[in-house]
């Protein structure tokens, strides 16, 4: 079960709102957490992958705590090793998509079922400036499966794939988080598309 | 006409560059994240070189390390060290003069790229020494480069921080510059033309070059 109760002040246009989250999801669950924009979604997944920090509250992740204000109890991001697939994709220039995998992994076979998944085997040598939005986003969502996490935090990762594809990487996925026994919170505006594979799901309200 | 002034130089500018690129990386790296007051003071205390008279700098440089008294008498009894009219003083003084040439372009670098790349390094359970050297060093290579050619040019034309704690001691602190200045003083315009036209040579290629590298790189690498 991963038990998360925090409290952390958002700032916004009309001055300050406060996002809290008092929520159990249990493990191996796939969770589509939705609100309106700027309800802090995105900075929920952020508290939990340990990239921003909560005013108040403890995140504890199968029975390890991960956070706890109270107790000024913090595991780092690089401890937590949650997947993290980001919106704006946050793919580094600098590296090839076979060099994605290969700095989060060291296991090519799984490197290769990776690239067979999302289709772009024939994409190895391509650096991020040279892939359509689809194919970079489709390497995000490799690459924070390439750690095999237990955990995937998932920031609206199907808004730039065409129907088809989308339908197609997401049965896989499904697989993939199957195989894994991963839990997955997928921040989405689109409901309709995760309805196959989620089987939770969680509003953020401002 | 001797070309030990330009070789001096030279070494001059090199050593000063290596040093900079060594002490510039991190501290850059440390300025671009946060500010709190301290940062806020730290870097306007580097900056202050671009805006001070470099006489200044030298000034309080010599006094400083003046082996009379003081830091500089301290330095010459326990570690034999001595900065003043030697080249390592020239070194020092360079380093701190140029110090905002390497910095600057690094830091704002560092700061224009987004946060999510670091994090994203950070969830595949990076450190941040890995993603500082395989991330962040290799998306700002063009901005890296200005730096090092900024600073590497900015060093070969220094003049009153170099002859106030250098002076102009021949083959130990006698740098092009302050040879283009005696060579004139001494109506020898001939010598001083020569030393001119071989350090307005070689910044120009170098600043050319640099040019026609970031016209293809320079561009963010996130574009």
């Amino acid at each position: 079960m991963i038990i998360v109760d925090i409290e952390k002040k958002l700032k916004a246009y009309h001055g300050q709102q406060v996002l809290k989250v008092a929520e159990k999801f249990p493990l191996g669950s796939i969770t589509q957490i939705s609100g309106p924009s700027g309800a802090g979604k995105t900075t929920f997944l952020k508290i939990i992958a340990g990239f921003i920090q909560p005013e108040k509250g403890s995140i504890v992740v199968d029975g390890v705590s991960w956070l706890d204000t109270a107790s000024k109890t913090f595991v780092p991001p690089q401890k937590r090793m949650a997947g993290f697939v980001f919106q704006d994709y946050a793919l580094f220039p600098n590296m090839t998509v076979k060099q994605h995998l290969e700095y989060a992994t060291n296991d090519t076979a799984w490197i290769e079922k990776l690239l067979s998944i999302g289709k772009l085997e024939t994409f190895v040598k391509h650096k991020p400036e040279y892939l359509s939005g689809g194919q970079q986003q489709r390497l995000a969502i490799l690459r924070a499966l390439a750690i095999k996490p237990k955990l995937l935090l998932m920031d609206e990762p199907f808004s730039a794939l065409d129907p088809e594809m989308k339908s197609a990487l997401i049965g896989e996925l499904k697989v993939i988080f199957d195989e894994l026994g991963l839990t997955v919170l997928i921040v989405t505006h689109n409901r309709q598309e995760l309805d196959n594979i989620s089987n939770h799901s969680f509003f953020i309200n401002p | 006409m001797e070309l030990n002034p330009i070789w001096l130089t030279l070494k001059l500018a090199g050593i000063t560059t290596l040093l900079l690129l060594i002490i510039g990386l991190p501290v850059a790296w440390w300025l671009s994240k946060g500010r709190s007051f301290f940062k806020i003071m730290i870097e306007a205390t580097i900056t202050m070189p671009l805006v001070l008279p470099p006489s200044v700098l030298g000034f309080y440089l010599l006094i400083a390390f003046s082996p009379q008294h003081g830091l500089g008498k301290w330095l010459l009894q326990t570690f034999n060290i001595q900065f003043v009219f030697s080249f390592q003083g020239l070194v020092l003084a360079s380093v701190i003069y140029s110090m905002p040439f390497m910095l600057g372009p690094i830091k704002s670098a560092l700061q224009q790229l987004p946060l999510s790349l670091s994090q994203a390094s950070y969830s595949l359970g990076k450190t941040k020494w890995q993603t500082f050297i395989h991330v962040l060093l290799p998306n700002i290579k063009p901005s890296l480069l200005t730096a090092m050619v900024l600073t590497f040019a900015h060093t070969l034309g220094e003049f009153g921080v170099v002859l106030m704690i250098g002076g102009n001691i021949p083959n130990v602190t006698r740098v092009a510059s302050i040879a283009v200045y005696d060579s004139v003083e001494q109506m020898d315009y001939a010598t001083a033309n020569v030393y001119s036209l071989i350090l307005f040579t070689i910044t120009f290629v170098m600043v050319v070059a640099v040019f026609i590298f970031n016209k293809y790189q320079l561009k963010s690498p996130l574009e």
